[in-house]
């Protein structure tokens, strides 16, 4: 059993800053056009990245020696049914746990072809993320080894995440239930 | 001839089959939870396994989307339940952070205690579920009192014990009693006792260590590409820890270890989470000296003056038009939430536990993302049970820490 100290001896060797607009600058170097939409919030940078483009800078985040981006906290996704186009954004959060710097990453997808191409070669971790975000959005992961369901019933015909189903009407009457429901008894 | 004498008629393929097809789960008493693992068996080896999950899934981030900030308070109870109010808090933090809210460092201090008696509280179940599984039981009982007592703590501020629903945006619902400092003086008083105690029992059991070493392991590498974080990670020898890395809550007023493993087997996590609770102790102890330390008004705070987010005073709401109007403001939702994207991290009693909330400006969020550390790193169960003995899988499951309920989300 090992105790390290409080300040951190495996993280302290490499210890150079890494600034949000270092690594502005160097996407943008390395990939011009393709990266977007920098945006900043909560110390966080997000940058937008295009559809088929995004295991190439994923792939640059993890393997530049001073960005480092090699541990994938969160994958999720988000619909905005008013973007036409692009309805579909895939978001990644990525953490260099050396420098301790985090990004955002997204990839947006038009919902009637949500393609985007799988980030399982690079992190092993995202194949549960990516099945996940399947399930309840449907976007297909383009060379995802084992993509299906996985907390809904495999029966399931929708993505249930997705804007278009709205939850229960809270002002619904057609229900009775005495203990429970609202509506029905309680009009008569 | 009736039914019953019919020849059994066998599945086909199922002679030539070299291995032993075997559903552990969904309800077996050794997963301690609702997991389904198929199993392909050769003899007592895993040859593979197969998780199901989902069993029970309940909507969360579906439901939170059409529910105003206290209303969610009660989704994050229900992920990891057993140690519901760092999920509680994390969850007010989340909000305080994206509202631009700042706590008093009274409240940090109060709220550092209960997420430490929390992350003792899930250590605790964890690896005494370990010893059960083990064939070791009066650890299990031994130190569950210690629980009860952490949960009669819980009781004393917020008035429930397991989904516990803990706290408000801004603090807390009230100031702590005596009788919640009494009972935290007698557990920082009795617990490390049967805490050693407990590590007399298992640490240098010699059944124990057979038991536990060298099964279930994985390597810094592997843990990471898994995302692996928490107690699991830093078994592997991966020093990251939430509290230190990005601290929240006023952690950076505090002086504690970081334990960890190197090998990441069963017996590096069980001792892992054993340092995790020393260290808890420590946290609290430098807490409690801390608020003893506020004196006159100082020491009556125990939220930030947030009218519009903190909830009036329960007797005020029954006398003043005002606080009534606030309550009902804030518990309906009217109060809209500042546009924002957000995402905040707090260490869970398994791991990171994130939020990842975009606000459009509405009452609800827009999408709320849970980041589930137990979903996350039970993938890599596959991995760790293939060529294992069956017997061992049982304790590499129990060993991770995953409870069903953030599993499933």
């Amino acid at each position: 059993m090992v105790f390290n100290k409080y300040n951190l001896k495996l993280f302290s060797t490499n210890n150079m800053s890494l600034t949000n607009e270092r690594i502005q600058e160097k996407l943008v170097e390395k990939f011009g056009e393709v990266v977007h939409n920098f945006s900043e919030s909560h110390n966080m940078l997000s940058v937008e990245v295009a559809t088929n483009e995004n295991i190439k800078v994923l792939q640059f985040l993890y393997d530049d020696e001073e960005l480092g981006f090699q541990f994938m906290t969160d994958l999720c996704a988000v619909h905005y049914p008013d973007k036409t186009g692009q309805e579909l954004q895939v978001v990644y959060h990525l953490h260099n746990l050396v420098k301790n710097v985090r990004l955002r990453v997204k990839v947006n997808a038009p919902i009637d072809e949500p393609n985007v191409y799988t980030a399982t070669s690079l992190f092993p971790t995202a194949n549960w993320m990516e099945r996940e975000t399947y399930d309840f959005y449907g976007v297909n992961f383009v060379g995802h080894p084992n993509l299906k369901r996985i907390l809904n019933v495999d029966e399931m015909d929708y993505f249930p995440l997705r804007k278009e189903f709205p939850l229960e009407d809270q002002t619904r009457i057609d229900k009775d239930d005495e203990m429970f429901g609202r509506g029905g008894s309680l009009l008569n | 001839m009736n039914e019953a004498h019919q020849p059994i008629t066998l599945p086909e393929g199922s002679i030539e089959q070299q291995t032993t097809t075997l559903n552990l789960g969904p309800t077996h008493p050794a997963t301690h939870g609702v997991f389904q693992n198929i199993l392909q068996l050769d003899g007592e080896r895993i040859v593979s396994t197969e998780q199901t999950v989902g069993y029970i899934h309940r909507a969360f981030e579906k439901l939170a989307e059409r529910r105003p900030l206290y209303q969610i308070t009660p989704i994050t109870d229900r992920l990891n339940y057993c140690s519901s109010p760092i999920n509680n808090m994390g969850w007010h933090i989340t909000c305080e952070k994206l509202l631009g809210i700042q706590t008093p460092k009274r409240v940090d201090y109060l709220r550092i205690i209960i997420m430490e008696l929390a992350r003792i509280t899930d250590h605790l179940i964890c690896n005494s579920i370990v010893g059960v599984d083990t064939g070791a039981f009066t650890g299990f009982l031994y130190v569950m009192q210690y629980r009860e007592l952490a949960y009669e703590i819980y009781e004393e501020v917020c008035g429930s014990r397991l989904t516990t629903n803990i706290g408000r945006v801004g603090g807390f619902e009230r100031n702590f009693n005596n009788t919640a400092f009494t009972k935290l003086e007698k557990f920082l008083a009795e617990y490390p006792k049967v805490l050693k105690e407990f590590e007399d029992l298992f640490n240098r059991n010699r059944i124990f260590m057979e038991r536990t070493q060298g099964t279930g392991a994985i390597s810094a590498d592997r843990a990471l590409a898994y995302g692996f974080t928490g107690p699991n990670l830093r078994a592997a020898g991966v020093d990251y820890d939430v509290r230190v890395h990005s601290p929240y809550a006023s952690y950076e007023d505090f002086e504690f270890d970081v334990p960890v493993g190197n090998t990441g087997d069963n017996y590096d996590r069980f001792m892992v989470r054993n340092g995790e609770m020393w260290q808890s102790l420590r946290i609290i102890e430098q807490a409690y000296r801390k608020i003893q330390q506020f004196k006159g008004a100082e020491a009556e705070v125990y939220h930030a003056e947030v009218p519009a987010y903190y909830l009036p005073k329960k007797e005020d709401v029954y006398t003043k038009m005002e606080a009534l109007i606030w309550h009902f403001k804030i518990i309906m939702g009217e109060t809209a939430i500042p546009k924002g994207e957000i995402y905040h991290s707090v260490e869970g009693g398994n791991g990171e536990l994130g939020f990842y909330f975009i606000s459009d400006g509405g009452r609800t969020p827009y999408r709320l993302h849970f980041r589930r550390p137990c979903f996350i790193y039970y993938q890599a169960y596959s991995e760790l049970a293939k060529g294992a003995m069956l017997s061992d899988a049982i304790i590499t499951l129990s060993s991770l820490n995953l409870i069903a309920g953030e599993l499933d989300a």
